[in-house]
């Protein structure tokens, strides 16, 4: 942070994160803020850690060392509730993982019903209106086998949407789809962005990217390398590993 | 994710006409005819197979029936096990005479089956899910489990059931040694079956991805309302087949309780076959078990099917 913010508007604060999976540091000390509202980009070859990152900042992964905190308050160490942290932060996973025994509908309604008790009733009203709004209603009592890759992730962000969470992480949720069903899913993505939505995504859509995120951070073996605005990485990147990343990018023909 | 991929192999938009028709090996009508010539005979002429498998089952059934009936005991065997008088007998009963009904003892088989049933249903799966625990505090109990699955699905179930009919009567414990045989038989039952039934359950919690507990945990479900509401039911369906096997293996089981002396169809069977000296009410007995077990098992057909033709439908889209 090169200027000090209010402590409010700071959504997420990731210090000296660390994290191994047996011999295999996959992040060697990561830090890293997101301000309330702001939409962040993680770029970097796979294995960089992005998915690690994200993983931890749901506690789905138990952080070896470091610190996480959500406006302020600690989220890492003992005598956390993960489900209230998670109810705050909504995962969208590159495979989807819908429920695939559960209609549309239900995938939609089941942690809301579950997890914040919300009756039925009204828990059905709201996901209805959710899926109405991304252009999936007449989906609503499909299993998830009947639909597409870009319909399967777009309710996979419903899904994640109906708990009302302050800060959406998504971690390469469009790589496991055909490219022509990239661009639905990029579209529901700009709308959550537009209407304010606190986002952390990892992405190798570096076009997309550099459209929406305020900022983008390069990973590299465990590290962020480069933090800035996109302009200024895409066009003008500092760090000479950042450099060769988009040079590879660009010879690849996807930037 | 796989689902896709096999999406590709049978076709899709690409087809059996598209640029991989050669790659997926779909077959020209040419190879066809050479490779796979069962099928095309049966498919070829449709009246003229039927009458071709009507006519060979009569033959082997037939000769079966023949060599039944032409044997030299035949006349022998046929009073021994299958005379109608003995059958009628030994189905009803008659306790003066000092034998049981076989057709009333098999109420005690159906329902020492439905109550080990559901018992085993609720103890292999608490077991399986001790098993697939891992928590570091769990462990004794998972080396428990270890030992438990090993030890009852090692000994034989006969061994079991006499163990525990008449090993705990002897202990002569308040309430415990003071109970009805069929309660010895299914306890027995139970703790064989849980055994083998918590393996089963253990294969369709693991038939589960990963991804799965990650995406409910990631919603802010806890642990077990993931487990209740997103892994058991897809663990469930994968295993109902295997479990319906199981229970149709456990309905014959319960045969086994008669030699604690309970009467249920088998130990009647065998009381008129000592009583009367003629064994026809074994056959009885087997048919009454027959009954019970075909049912179940054409249900376990139907329902694998079922599965099959919704699996196949769910890849075709």
């Amino acid at each position: 942070m090169t200027e000090p913010e209010p402590a409010a508007a700071e959504a997420i604060r990731i210090e000296g994160l660390r994290k191994s999976f047996g011999p295999n540091e996959v992040l060697k000390g990561v830090d890293l803020s997101v301000a309330t509202h702001e939409v962040v980009c993680l770029i970097g070859a796979s294995g960089s850690g992005k998915s690690t990152l994200l993983r931890c900042a749901n506690l789905l992964e138990t952080a070896d060392a470091g610190t996480i905190c959500l406006w302020g308050s600690r989220i890492t160490g003992p005598g956390i509730d993960q489900n209230l942290v998670r109810r705050h932060v909504g995962i969208v996973f590159q495979a989807f993982n819908l429920f695939p025994h559960m209609t549309v509908l239900r995938n939609v309604t089941l942690a809301p019903v579950k997890v914040l008790h919300t009756p039925r009733a009204q828990a059905d009203e709201e996901a209805r209106a959710l899926l109405d709004r991304f252009g999936l209603l007449d989906k609503a009592g499909d299993y998830p086998d009947r639909l597409s890759g870009g319909q399967q992730q777009r309710v996979a962000i419903v899904r994640a949407l109906a708990m009302k969470p302050q800060i959406m992480l998504l971690d390469e949720v469009t790589s496991a789809l055909d490219p022509e069903l990239v661009a639905e899913v990029l579209d529901v993505i700009r709308e959550l962005a537009a209407g304010g939505m606190t986002m952390l995504i990892a992405t190798h859509e570096m076009g997309f990217a550099r459209d929406i995120a305020r900022r983008v951070c390069f990973l590299e073996e465990g590290r962020i390398i480069e933090d800035a605005p996109p302009a200024e990485l895409f066009s003008n990147p500092k760090d000479e590993r950042t450099q060769r990343f988009l040079r590879r990018i660009v010879d690849a023909g996807r930037l | 994710m796989d689902d896709s991929d096999y999406d590709g192999q049978q076709g899709g938009p690409l087809g059996p006409g598209g640029p991989l028709a050669g790659l997926s090996g779909s077959p020209t009508p040419g190879s066809f005819g050479t490779t796979s010539r069962g099928p095309r005979l049966l498919a070829g002429g449709g009246r003229r197979a039927t009458a071709i498998s009507t006519a060979s089952t009569l033959v082997v059934v037939g000769a079966l029936v023949a060599i039944f009936l032409l044997a030299p005991g035949s006349a022998e065997v046929r009073h021994t096990f299958f005379d109608p008088h003995d059958m009628w007998q030994s189905f009803i009963g008659n306790p003066k005479a000092g034998y049981y009904s076989v057709g009333a003892a098999i109420w005690l088989n159906i329902r020492m089956f439905l109550v080990a049933e559901v018992l085993i249903l609720a103890f292999s799966l608490i077991i399986a899910l001790i098993r697939q625990s891992t928590g570091p505090v769990l462990f004794p109990l998972r080396v428990l489990g270890v030992i438990y699955v090993d030890f009852f699905r090692g000994v034989p179930l006969l061994l079991v059931i006499l163990a525990i009919g008449f090993g705990v009567p002897a202990l002569n414990l308040p309430v415990v040694s003071h109970q009805p045989l069929p309660v010895y038989g299914v306890t027995a039952l139970v703790l064989s079956y849980s055994a083998y039934v918590s393996e089963v359950y253990r294969a369709g919690l693991n038939s589960v991805h990963r991804s799965q507990v990650a995406a409910a945990r990631s919603l802010g479900l806890s642990q077990p309302a993931a487990l209740r509401y997103v892994i058991l039911p897809q663990a469930v369906r994968n295993i109902v087949p295997p479990l319906l096997n199981d229970f149709i293996s456990l309905q014959k089981d319960t045969a086994l309780v008669g030699v604690l002396g309970a009467i249920e169809a088998n130990n009647a069977a065998q009381i008129y076959g000592s009583t009367v000296f003629n064994y026809s009410s074994f056959t009885v007995a087997a048919i009454l078990f027959l009954l019970l077990t075909i049912p179940l098992a054409r249900f376990t057909d139907h329902l694998i099917e079922r599965d099959r033709r919704r699996r196949l439908a769910g890849a075709v889209t």
